[in-house]
């Protein structure tokens, strides 16, 4: 897929939460290129000598219809920071589309579980939205800390299935992704998976233990996003593989990770 | 329309912008984002005789207007690179170059030997500088007798241009660069990166996998440009700069210190397209302070 260098302008910024905020963006100057869920961009932050590269942000969705991208953000140092001060009308620069993706459902007959945790769910959205346009439900099994870290349930819940689990209780079934009562209940054709590490290998295991295909998305650190410094190796069983280009999204079995 | 053409020790380039090793892979990564074609010539990633894995996870950390890299010369050898990659870019209209380095003088030969057979490579730079790995690379680069060797070595295997990359961590990096030249380099391009170290204050460890790492970026730009312009002044053969360069203005600098080229590197993470815009901002700058030519200003910096 064609790579673009885009300044896009900001249509809308929502602050979802102290930790996170929403970011819609067009580009006045064209439709907005093809983008598959999975696939992120390289935002450009300017103005700290602390934010000196890029930072990696999932496609959060697309709305084709007012031509915006749109990007969650959770507020983590100065670059994030600064993305969240961003203001509606702001003009800012993006890379994209990056990376390859999850895969999409071959037929109406899959049935595909999408697991989110913390920031996480953000690729989910754009992933759900496509399978619908297949004509494919997704299920939601997203887990959070609290409720308040709870994301976007509105949007989630137009598009399929929508199941949480919260440490606190707070909201949906008590404890981790893993321990909730879905996983007992139903088996999926396909689970796609984006969060942090340790919930990512406990879904994999389970998903390893039950024989259900697992796709994980990986968030190592990049410099250039594009295949060019070899910065974000994962240790693959093909060896050192590139996030930004093999990746974000692997298959389990590609990954040498103990499960 | 000021020339821009430079030659490099009969290395004919349509303008002096060249890409820094490990920073724009084969240029096919940057095909969506300029005409490759308008690049004075792209320098591919380092490549070894047998293919290497790298260090670890994590490669990279992030610093005040730069970034340390320790990704420790990965690349598939140089078999893979004539079978696999040579056949998808030879036909680019521009100068492609092999980046070579190596763990013994004995590797380094092999390794030019080879690329010395591809006809739509007329030059290697020999990196003799790189700081991420344990034997070699740099080793070699930080004494007189120890670049000497190498690139005496290589110079018997080698008939096209050569150019030694020369590492910045040396006490004089002139007496490194005239030990080149009398070695029989073509030209010199400088600097590779300077090591350093990222901690990191919560973890209380430090952050690259190898513990230091390449410091790159504008951070390095005026240790950089102190070094092409000693170094322009100690030998008679043509200088490539590089270090930090991020701007037609940047680059203009390095000329007037006595670069004849230069090289961009992380400056391509933060914009893929700055090469192209590189180049022809030195046109305009040389339009609007009238001179005819990129040659009229290298080294005219007393
Ligand atoms: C493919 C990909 C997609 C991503 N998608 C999203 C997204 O949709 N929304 C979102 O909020 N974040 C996403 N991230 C993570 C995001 O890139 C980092 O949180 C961000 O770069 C941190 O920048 P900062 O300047 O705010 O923090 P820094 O000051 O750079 O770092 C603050 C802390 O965050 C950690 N951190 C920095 N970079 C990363 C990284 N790449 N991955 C994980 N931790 C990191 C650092 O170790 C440090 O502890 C994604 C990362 C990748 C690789
Ligand atoms: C990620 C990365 C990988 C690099 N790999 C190589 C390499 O393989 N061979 C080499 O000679 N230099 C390598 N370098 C050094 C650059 O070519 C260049 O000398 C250095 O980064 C300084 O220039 P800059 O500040 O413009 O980036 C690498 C630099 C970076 C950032
Ligand atoms: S971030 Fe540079 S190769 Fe992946």
């Amino acid at each position: 897929m064609k790579k673009h260098i885009l300044d896009l302008i900001l249509t809308r910024v929502a602050c979802l939460h102290e930790r996170y905020v929403l970011l819609q963006a067009t580009d006045p100057a064209a439709p907005l290129p093809e983008m598959m869920p999975g696939q992120f961009a390289q935002i450009r932050v300017d103005g700290n000598k602390d934010t000196f590269l890029r930072r990696p942000i999932s496609i959060h969705n697309v709305d084709r219809r007012s031509n915006e991208v749109w990007f969650l953000v959770q507020i983590v140092g100065e670059g994030t920071r600064a993305l969240s001060r961003l203001q509606a009308g702001d003009k800012f620069n993006v890379i994209l589309p990056l990376g390859n993706g999850f895969t999409l459902p071959a037929s109406s007959d899959e049935k595909v579980l999408l697991v989110g945790g913390g920031v996480g769910v953000a690729p989910l959205l754009y992933m759900g939205a496509r399978m619908r346009e297949l004509g494919v439900e997704p299920t939601f099994l997203l887990g959070a800390r609290s409720q308040s870290d709870l994301l976007q349930q509105k949007a989630f819940r137009a598009l399929g299935r929508v199941f949480f689990t919260t440490e606190d209780g707070t909201a949906g079934e008590r404890g981790f992704v893993t321990q909730h009562s879905l996983l007992q209940n139903e088996r999926f054709s396909r689970i796609c998976v984006c969060g942090p590490k340790p919930m990512m290998i406990a879904v994999a295991r389970y998903a390893k233990s039950v024989s259900t295909p697992c796709e994980v998305s990986l968030e190592n650190m990049m410099a250039c996003g594009l295949g060019a410094c070899l910065c974000c190796v994962e240790d693959t069983v093909e060896g050192n593989v590139c996030v930004c280009t093999e990746g974000p999204v692997f298959n389990i079995n590609q990954l040498k990770w103990q499960i | 329309m000021a020339d821009l053409r430079v030659d490099i020790a009969g290395l004919h380039l349509k303008n002096p912008v060249l890409t820094a090793s490990g920073t724009f892979g084969y240029g096919l990564e940057f095909q969506d984002f300029v005409n490759l074609e308008d690049i004075g010539g792209i320098i591919v990633k380092g490549t070894t005789l047998a293919p290497r894995q790298g260090n670890a996870y994590p490669r990279m950390a992030e610093t005040a207007s730069g970034m340390l890299n320790c990704v420790g010369l990965q690349n598939k050898g140089v078999d893979y690179f004539c079978s696999h990659i040579y056949p998808q870019i030879k036909d680019i209209q521009t100068n492609i170059l092999v980046n070579v380095s190596g763990n013994s003088p004995e590797d380094y030969v092999e390794c030019a030997a080879r690329i010395n057979e591809l006809e739509h490579i007329p030059a290697i730079e020999l990196n003799i500088s790189c700081p991420n790995v344990k034997h070699g690379g740099m080793a070699f680069g930080t004494t007189t007798q120890g670049a000497a060797s190498v690139v005496r070595a290589v110079r018997q295997a080698y008939h096209k241009t050569l150019i030694v990359k020369l590492s910045p961590n040396v006490t004089s990096i002139s007496d490194i660069a005239l030990a080149v030249q009398d070695a029989g380099a073509d030209a010199v391009s400088l600097i590779n990166t300077l090591m350093g170290m990222a901690i990191d204050a919560e973890k209380r460890r430090r952050i690259l996998s190898i513990g230091t790492g390449g410091l790159s970026g504008p951070a390095i730009k005026p240790v950089a440009l102190r070094m092409v312009y000693e170094v322009a002044h100690a030998v008679q053969i043509p200088v490539i700069g590089l270090g930090g360069i991020s701007s037609a203005k940047d680059a203009v600098e390095f000329l007037l210190a006595g670069a004849s080229a230069i090289e961009i590197g992380t400056a391509n993470f933060l914009d893929p397209a700055i090469t192209v815009k590189v180049a022809q901002g030195i046109n305009e700058y040389l339009d609007r302070c009238g001179f005819q030519s990129v040659k009229d200003i290298v080294g005219i910096v007393e």
